[in-house]
């Protein structure tokens, strides 16, 4: 990137990165469009439906006709709203759902911004999503929107404590807060990801109580069944969405599920070793082809792994039962939070003690 | 007991089995019907949308005694009316506002000839509020559409009543 | 380049700060404060300090400022009546402040304002992850563990004061609840006719 800068000079290096965010912009959106079909699909499949099927064969272009439908319809502003507030409640959400992907590495070299501090990026970010809800919420000046962002966000402000948690026992048996050093660090095949951690056989166990663990906060932190408190239909009818409508409703969706996929993408980065597949391939096999298809096997797996996470997610939403709120709280802060601290001791004593790191 | 329990927890056994089920469930025979294109059969009793019938001759059956306007709990129906210049007594007007009905069938167990009644006919959907104010004229041509599915299920309802 | 936006987000967190005391509305000063954390999380980026800016979102924005939303959203306070005959402690806000300001100017002045050498107490370490962590873990240790053991007596004393265990009332035992399988709650029998079980 660097590089490429000073070469070609700055207004085509700037002219570079803009291409490069919207070209990751619109793959992001059209898979997040298959992504969420996929999300329905599965829900309905558990209950033995069909699930949408008219739209486009197999029902595959549902999304884009959600989009229009959503579009079209008329933005709703309650009387005694807050009008700027109540608009940019989404927006924001959105951005910041946005601005968290830009530090996600899809492939070797293939990330907008390679930070150095990626990880801490994805998680200041993520906890940042909890303003949308909280703003939309207030600023609709009703009840059920209001109940549904205090609920949020405390929800959200608890489990990110356990998600930090989780995440510095990754950092620790990496050795570093650089999301691609972290995806490297598990290349070599399936046995080295940090699920398995195979190399470093104590940690077994360990990491694979980190990965659930990280999967349950990922449901809590992104609202989503089976702690899909703030939204309960049956008791706040949709929560803090319930006076938007149209467009800004559309932004809060997208936001949403980006979230989503963004946690789906983390939890591939952290634990199953990112773009790197189950087995490692000879340098010699991958050096007879160019670099680029090389990447897109990469992106590949990546994607696959996404994919695999997500319909996981879907899963969890069609068969398991929302929390109540205080056994939300008692698994974050009673069980989570206690278990993940003695993990990171655990991690970090075996990390000293055997000496992982230089 | 205790011990297993909270090894259960702690491998999420319940979890599982239960994403087991689901995905078992994802390869089992569909219960959807495709709405638009396939349909449930319905009752002969199915309270649809209204029709006001006539007899085999053409004359209407409506005698305007002003029944089913009475009975309507939600007062949807409004009836007017005067001796026609044969001397019968028929309506000048009879609206139902079918925003206002509930379809709980009272004016058709009021009608003292058939004349109102609710046929098998749901999809009556329109894009304004004002398509749903039906006028004597609507009710008369829904019968004529109606007439046969109509009289057949009246003949199917009739040895229950 | 970095001149430019480090104009901008100063001038952002200037005008977000004022908003913060102009605003009418308690909950947007709260939103007002939290845009100016964010841009000095911003700030702190463009003078190579990331780790610290991440903490600064993470904790602040990500946590304590919720908090403080949350708070201030669910009071109800009457804060025209609250400002009533706040007039009065002007001069002792006037006061706070010009020492405030003198301060500062001369901090800044004792020191040549836009080298980095403060910022950069390590120039041998990788990232300033690494460099905080060796100065934070050496030099500082004692300090730092006073702070955490300060943070650990706050949160039992909170704990002391609002746990309080009622023998009268029903409580949920979640444990034993959870550890209820069919087969210990149901039989199945099978029942003759007109015998009843």
């Amino acid at each position: 990137m660097s590089g490429l800068i000073e070469n070609n000079g700055l207004l085509l290096g700037w002219l570079l990165v803009i291409g490069q965010i919207l070209l990751f912009t619109i793959v992001l959106l059209l898979s997040l469009a298959f992504l969420l079909l996929m999300d329905r699909k599965v829900w309905a499949g558990v209950m033995m439906r069909k699930g949408p099927n008219v739209v486009g064969p197999f029902g595959l272009f549902q999304s884009f006709a959600d989009f229009g439908k959503f579009l079209l319809k008329e933005i709703i502003i309650p009387a005694g709203a807050n009008k700027t507030v109540f608009l940019l409640a989404p927006i924001l959400s959105l951005t910041l759902a946005f601005g968290a992907w830009a530090a996600i590495p899809v492939a070797p070299g293939w990330v907008v911004a390679d930070l150095n501090v990626g990880i801490l990026y994805l998680f200041a970010v993520s906890s940042l999503g909890v303003y949308g809800i909280i703003m939309g919420g207030w600023a609709s000046n009703s009840k059920y929107p209001f109940l549904g962002s205090l609920r949020s966000a405390a929800q959200m402000v608890s489990y990110e404590v356990s998600i930090g948690l989780i995440i510095v026992t990754v950092i620790l048996l990496a050795g570093s807060m650089n999301l691609s050093d972290i995806v490297n660090n598990q290349q070599g095949g399936f046995w080295t990801w940090h699920l398995f951690s195979f190399n470093h056989v104590l940690m077994f166990p360990i990491m694979v109580v980190m990965f659930v663990m990280f999967y349950i906060s990922a449901l809590a932190e992104t609202n989503r069944p089976p702690f899909d408190l703030p939204e309960a239909e049956s008791e706040l009818v949709a929560g803090y969405q319930v006076e938007y409508s149209s467009t800004p409703y559309l932004l809060f969706m997208i936001g949403e599920y980006l979230n989503i996929v963004l946690m789906c993408a983390m939890m591939a980065i952290l634990f199953l070793g990112g773009w790197h597949g189950p087995v490692a391939l000879g340098s010699e096999f991958v050096g007879l082809f160019p670099a680029w298809i090389v990447n897109l096997g990469h992106l590949a797996w990546f994607m696959a792994k996404v994919v695999f996470i997500f319909f996981l997610f879907a899963l969890t939403k069609a068969v398991v039962p929302r929390y109540r709120y205080d056994q939300l709280m008692r698994l974050g802060w009673k069980i989570f939070l206690p278990t993940a601290l003695v993990c990171v001791v655990l991690v970090g004593g075996y990390v000293v003690y055997a000496g992982v790191q230089s | 007991m205790n011990v297993i329990q909270t090894l259960r927890g702690i491998f999420l056994t319940d979890f599982l089995s239960a994403f087991v089920l689901g995905i078992k469930e994802m390869f089992r025979r569909k219960a959807t019907v495709n709405y638009p294109f396939e349909k449930n059969p319905i009752s002969p009793r199915f309270r649809g949308e209204h029709a006001l019938r006539r007899y085999p001759n053409g004359e209407e059956r409506c005698i305007a005694c002003k029944l089913c306007e009475a009975i309507c709990p939600a007062q949807a129906i409004t009836i007017e009316a005067e001796p026609r210049e044969d001397g019968s007594r028929r309506t000048t007007r009879y609206d139902i506002d079918m925003v206002k009905c509930i379809y709980c069938g009272f004016c058709q167990e009021a009608c003292p000839v058939d004349a109102i009644v609710e046929g098998p006919n749901f999809e009556f959907a329109t894009e304004t509020r004002e398509e749903l104010y039906y006028d004597k004229e609507r009710l008369l041509s829904n019968g004529d559409r109606w007439e046969r599915l109509i009289a057949k299920n009246l003949e199917q309802d009739a040895p229950y009543r | 380049m970095e001149l430019i936006a480090f104009y901008i987000f100063s001038v952002i967190v200037t005008v977000s700060a004022v908003a913060v005391i102009v605003a009418r509305n308690p909950v947007h000063s709260v939103l007002w404060l939290i845009l100016s954390f964010f841009t000095a999380a911003g700030m702190l980026v463009l003078i190579g300090a990331e780790f610290l800016a991440m903490l600064l979102v993470v904790v602040y924005v990500g946590a304590v400022a919720v908090l403080f939303l949350f708070v201030v959203m669910m009071l109800d306070v009457d804060f025209v009546e609250l400002k009533q005959g706040s007039l009065k402690y002007w001069p002792f806000a006037v006061l706070v402040g010009i020492a405030f300001i003198a301060e500062i100017t001369l901090a800044g002045l004792s020191r040549e304002m836009g080298q980095n050498e403060l910022f950069n107490p390590m120039p041998g370490a990788a990232t300033n992850a690494e460099a905080i962590g060796a100065v934070l873990y050496t030099q500082y240790f004692l300090l730092f563990q006073l702070a955490g053991i300060i943070l650990l007596i706050a949160m039992i004393g909170a704990i002391v004061l609002t746990l309080r265990y009622r023998p009268d009332i029903q409580r949920q035992d979640i444990a034993g609840q959870t550890a209820r399988r069919r087969a210990d709650a149901t039989e199945a029998v099978s029942v003759e006719p007109n015998k009843g079980i």
